[in-house]
C-alpha cells in the first residue's frame, strides 16, 4: 500500500516554486487563488461601499464628488458581480467537484488554469482604470444613451465593456469544463441521481452561462463598436434602439442572478444534512428545483424593464413567468427546514450562516415577489427598496451561503481548524450588520429616496434611516474582518484538522486533509448519494488500495464513466504543469490594452501571440492524450 | 456489476481499448459551439428586433434589397463543404486516409473560395452602405464580420488537422481532432445558412 501511494505521489509531483506557481494546473491550488483573488476584489468592492455609506450618512455631505460617487457605485456592482461572487463560487466549484466526484482532476485541467489567469487579468484590466479616475461610471448595467460617447466621452465605458468582454472569456471556459467534468469524470457507481447537490447547481450554473453570456458579450461588443468604430446600434436618429441595451443586457443578467445564487444553494445543500445529521429530506426535487431554477431564469429579463413603457401584454408574460420562479425557491427552502426540524441540528459557524441565509433570502424573496407585480414594480423601481431587494436576495442568496463554505471547506483546504468562537462572533457582526444595513433602506426607499443619488437634503424622513444603515455597514465590515482575520490566524495556528471533521456525506471528506495532489489513492466506487456515510463501501475502497486496483498510477490518470449510469469505461490520461495558459492570458491582456489604448498594432501583435500561445498549447503530444 | 468486471479488467492496461461514448473532447466542442451558436442566435435576434422596431420600409433609409446571386453561391459553396468534411469524417472512421486527406483539401479550398466571395460581397456593398450609414449597415458589417472571423478560425483548424492527417496522426478508432475541427466547420456552414436566410431572403417578404 505505502507503495502505491509513494507511486502516486511520484507521479503527481508538482515542480517546486516560482515555475510551479505558473505552470499549476491542480484544480486545488486554482480554486483556492480563485477563493482568495476573489476575497481580494470583495474587499475592494467593500471599501467602495463603505465609502458610498459615509458620504450618505447625513444629509449633504460633501466627502466625495458625484463624480466620483458615479464610479464608487458603478465599480461596487460590477466588481460583486462579476469579480467576486462568481469567481468566488467558481472557486468552490473548482476545489470541490473533483473531490465531490471522485476524480483526481477537472476534466481540462489547463484550460481551468487559463480560466484563473484570465479572470486575473480581466479583474486587473477593470481596477487598472482606478488610479486614473476612470472607473466604470454609468452603474453595472451601463443602460445607453447615458454610456454613448456623446455623455461619456471618456474611457471609463471602455474599461467596462472590454473588461466584461474579456472575463467572459474565462467565466465560459470555465463553465464547459464543470459540465465536462462533471458528465465523464463522476466515480464508478455515481450515477447522476447519486450526484451530490453541489455538483447539480453548479451544473445548472454552467448551462446557463454558456447559453446566457453570449448576450452580454454581443451588448459589449456592439456597445465598444458604437462608442470608438462609429457604428450605429442603440441611437434612434440612425434608426436604433436603446432598449436593445437593455434587452439584450438581461437576457444575460437575469440568468446571471441565477448563475450566482444556484451554486450558493448548492453550498447550501451541502452543509445543511452534515450539520442536521441526516440525508437531505427530498434529494430529487431538490435536484429538480436547481435545474429548473436554471431554465425559468431564462424567461423573467423583462421584468427589469417594467418600468420602459413595453406592451401591457409581454409585461403580464413575464410578470407571469417571475411568479413561477418562486415555486423552485419554495420546494428548496422547505426541504432544507424539512431537513433540519428531523434531524438533529449542530449549531457550528457553517451551519449558521446557512441558517442566516435561509432568514435573509425569504425576506429578499417576499420583496422579490412585490416587484413581480407590474404596478407596485413601477412604483418602487429606481427607489432604495430596490437596493434593499437585491441585497437581501444577493448578500442573502449569494454571501451567507459563501461564507458558511468558507467555513466548512476551510479544515479540507488548509489541514487545519478555525477558530469557532471567532467564527460564530463573525456570524452575529455579518448576520446583524447586514439587516442593519440594508432592512432600513426598504423604508426609505418607501419614502421615495432614489438609489444612486450622491446626496440628499434634510427633512425629507430618510436621515434616520441612512444613518441606521451606514452604522449597520460598519458592524457588516467587521464581521468580515473578523472572517479575514480568523481565515488567517487558523492557516498558521490552527489545529490540525481530521479528513472529516464534521462526519461529512461527500467523498472530499473521505480523503486526507488537505488532499495529496492526486486527490485520491484509489478511485471510489460509489453505491448511494451519501457515500461517505457509506462506512462498508470507504473500507472496500481501502482494501483495494492494498491490492493496488483501480490505482491508476501511470501518469496523470483518472477514470472516465458513463454520463447518467457512472459505468467505468476508459482510463484518461490528464495534462499535466504547462506554463501556456499563463502565457495566452497574457497575450490576451495585450489584445485588449491595444483595443483599449486604441493601438491596433499593439491589438494584433496581440491576435499573433494568442495564435502562437494556442499552438505552443497544443504542439502535438501522444495522441493519446487528445483523446 | 459492471465496476467489478472494470475492475478486473484493469489489472493489465487497457489502453489501446476505444472509448465506448463521446469523450471529453467531444463534449468539450459541443459546448463551444453551443456558446458560440447563441451568439449568433443573440445577433440575427437583434438584426429583427430592430427591423421590427423601424416603421419605414426594411431595408431602410432607401437602400435596395441586397442581391442574391453572389451570397446564393457563397451559401452553395460553403454548403458543399460541409458534405465534402462529412465524406472526409466519415473516411477516416473507416480508415481511409487518402479519403481525409483530400478531403479536408476539398474542403479548405471550397472554405478559401467563400472568403474570397466574402472579401468581393463585402466590397461591393460597401459602395451602397457601410456600417457608419445607419443600424442596419452596423447591423450587416457586424453579422457577417462575425462569421468571416469564425471561418477563418474554422480555415485555421483545417489546416492544423490537415498537417497532422498528412503525418497519419489519425486512425480509424482516435481521430478526434477531425472530429472536433468537422464539428466546429458544420457550425459555421449552418451559421451562414441562417444569415443566408435572415439577411438575404427575409427582406424581400
Amino acid at each position: 500500500m505505502e507503495a502505491h501511494v509513494e507511486r502516486l505521489e511520484k507521479v503527481w509531483a508538482e515542480p517546486a516554486g516560482i515555475v510551479s506557481f505558473l505552470t499549476s494546473v491542480d484544480h486545488k491550488r486554482i480554486g483556492i487563488r480563485y477563493l482568495f483573488t476573489a476575497f481580494a476584489f470583495f474587499i475592494a468592492a467593500g471599501i467602495e461601499a463603505m465609502v458610498m455609506r459615509a458620504q450618505l450618512a447625513r444629509p449633504g455631505e460633501r466627502l466625495v464628488s458625484p463624480e466620483t460617487y458615479d464610479q464608487l457605485f458603478s465599480l461596487h456592482g460590477t466588481t460583486m458581480i462579476f469579480l467576486f461572487v462568481t469567481p468566488m463560487l467558481s472557486g468552490f466549484g473548482n476545489y470541490c467537484v473533483p473531490l465531490m466526484i471522485g476524480a483526481r482532476d477537472m476534466a481540462f485541467p489547463r484550460l481551468n488554469a487559463l480560466s484563473y489567469w484570465v479572470f486575473l487579468s480581466s479583474g486587473l484590466f477593470i481596477y487598472a482604470s482606478v488610479p486614473f479616475g476612470l472607473a466604470p461610471n454609468d452603474g453595472w448595467f451601463n443602460y445607453v444613451p447615458l454610456s454613448d460617447k456623446v455623455f461619456t466621452p471618456d474611457k471609463n465605458i471602455d474599461f467596462y465593456t472590454l473588461g466584461l468582454i474579456f472575463i467572459t472569456i474565462s467565466t465560459t471556459a470555465g463553465a464547459a469544463n464543470f459540465i465536462v467534468t462533471i458528465f465523464k469524470l463522476r466515480a464508478p457507481g455515481m450515477s447522476i441521481n447519486r450526484m451530490p447537490l453541489f455538483c447539480w447547481a453548479v451544473l445548472a450554473t454552467s448551462f446557463a452561462v454558456i447559453f446566457a453570456l453570449p448576450s452580454l458579450t454581443v451588448a459589449n461588443t456592439m456597445l465598444e463598436l458604437e462608442r470608438n468604430w462609429g457604428f450605429h446600434f442603440f441611437q434612434p436618429a440612425h434608426g436604433g434602439d436603446p432598449l436593445l441595451w437593455q434587452h439584450l443586457f438581461w437576457i444575460f443578467g437575469h440568468p446571471d442572478v441565477y448563475i450566482i445564487f444556484l451554486p450558493a444553494i448548492g453550498i447550501v445543500s451541502s452543509v445543511v444534512p452534515v450539520f442536521s445529521r441526516r440525508s437531505i429530506v427530498g434529494y430529487e426535487w431538490l435536484a429538480l428545483a436547481t435545474v429548473l431554477t436554471g431554465i425559468v431564469g431564462f424567461g423573467v429579463w423583462v421584468h427589469h424593464m417594467f418600468a420602459t413603457g413595453l406592451p401591457q401584454i409581454s409585461m403580464t408574460f413575464f410578470s407571469a413567468a417571475s411568479f413561477m420562479i418562486v415555486i423552485p425557491s419554495g420546494i428548496q427552502i422547505f426541504a432544507w427546514l424539512a431537513t433540519m426540524l428531523t434531524g438533529r441540528p449542530v449549531l457550528k459557524t457553517p451551519f449558521l450562516y446557512v441558517l442566516g441565509f435561509v432568514v435573509v433570502f425569504v425576506i429578499g424573496g417576499l420583496t422579490g415577489v412585490m416587484f413581480a407585480a407590474v404596478p407596485f414594480d413601477q412604483q418602487a423601481t429606481d427607489s432604495y427598496f430596490v437596493v434593499a431587494h437585491f441585497h437581501y436576495v444577493l448578500f442573502g442568496g449569494a454571501v451567507f451561503p459563501i461564507f458558511a463554505g468558507i467555513h466548512y471547506w476551510f479544515p479540507k483546504m488548509s489541514g487545519r481548524m478555525y477558530h469557532e468562537l471567532a467564527g460564530q462572533v463573525s456570524f452575529w457582526l455579518v448576520f446583524v450588520g447586514f439587516n442593519l444595513t440594508f432592512f432600513p433602506m426598504h423604508i426609505s426607499g418607501l419614502l421615495g429616496m432614489p438609489r444612486r443619488v450622491y446626496t440628499y437634503p434634510g427633512g425629507l424622513g430618510w436621515d434616520a434611516y441612512n444613518l441606521l444603515s451606514t452604522i449597520g455597514s460598519g458592524v457588516l465590515a467587521a464581521g468580515i474582518l473578523v472572517i479575514a482575520l480568523n481565515v488567517l490566524w487558523s492557516l498558521r495556528r490552527g489545529p490540525p484538522a481530521l479528513s472529516d471533521p464534521w462526519g461529512g456525506n461527500t467523498l472530499e471528506w473521505s480523503t486526507s486533509s488537505p488532499p495529496p495532489h492526486f486527490n485520491f489513492p484509489v478511485i471510489p466506487i460509489v453505491r448511494s448519494a451519501d457515500p461517505n456515510w457509506d462506512v462498508e463501501d470507504r473500507r472496500q475502497d481501502a482494501l483495494r488500495l492494498e491490492r493496488g486496483e483501480l490505482l491508476l498510477a501511470d501518469g496523470h490518470q483518472t477514470l472516465a464513466t458513463t454520463v447518467l449510469e457512472g459505468e467505468a469505461e476508459d482510463e484518461l490520461h490528464m495534462p499535466s504543469e504547462s506554463v501556456w495558459p499563463f502565457v495566452l492570458a497574457l497575450s490576451l491582456s495585450v489584445v485588449f490594452f491595444g483595443l483599449l489604448m486604441k493601438l491596433y498594432g499593439v491589438a494584433i501583435l496581440g491576435c499573433i501571440l494568442v495564435a502562437g500561445a494556442i499552438a505552443g498549447w497544443h504542439r502535438p503530444q501522444r495522441e493519446l492524450q487528445d483523446q | 456489476m459492471t465496476t467489478v468486471a472494470y475492475a478486473r479488467r484493469t489489472t493489465e492496461p487497457t489502453v489501446e481499448a476505444a472509448p465506448r461514448s463521446a469523450s471529453n473532447g467531444w463534449w468539450g466542442m459541443v459546448l463551444f459551439v453551443a456558446t458560440e451558436a447563441t451568439l449568433f442566435t443573440v445577433l440575427l435576434a437583434s438584426y429583427f428586433y430592430i427591423r421590427f422596431k423601424t416603421s419605414s420600409g426594411w431595408p431602410p433609409d432607401g437602400i435596395a434589397d441586397p442581391k442574391l446571386l453572389r451570397a446564393l453561391v457563397m451559401t452553395a459553396l460553403l454548403t458543399a463543404s460541409g458534405f465534402v468534411m462529412y465524406a472526409a469524417e466519415t473516411g477516416i472512421r473507416r480508415g481511409r486516409q487518402r479519403a481525409l486527406v483530400l478531403g479536408l483539401g476539398a474542403t479548405f479550398l471550397l472554405g478559401l473560395a467563400f472568403l474570397g466571395l466574402q472579401i468581393w460581397e463585402t466590397v461591393v456593398v460597401a459602395r451602397e452602405f457601410t456600417p457608419r450609414t445607419d443600424t442596419y449597415g452596423s447591423l450587416v458589417f457586424t453579422i457577417t464580420g462575425a462569421h468571416s472571423v469564425h471561418l477563418v478560425v474554422g480555415l485555421l483548424l483545417l489546416a492544423w488537422v490537415q498537417g497532422r492527417a498528412w503525418f497519419r496522426a489519425y486512425t480509424a478508432g482516435r481521430h478526434l481532432g477531425v472530429q472536433m475541427a468537422a464539428m466546429y466547420w458544420y457550425f459555421v456552414v449552418v451559421v451562414q445558412v441562417a444569415i443566408f436566410v435572415s439577411l438575404y431572403l427575409t427582406p424581400r417578404i
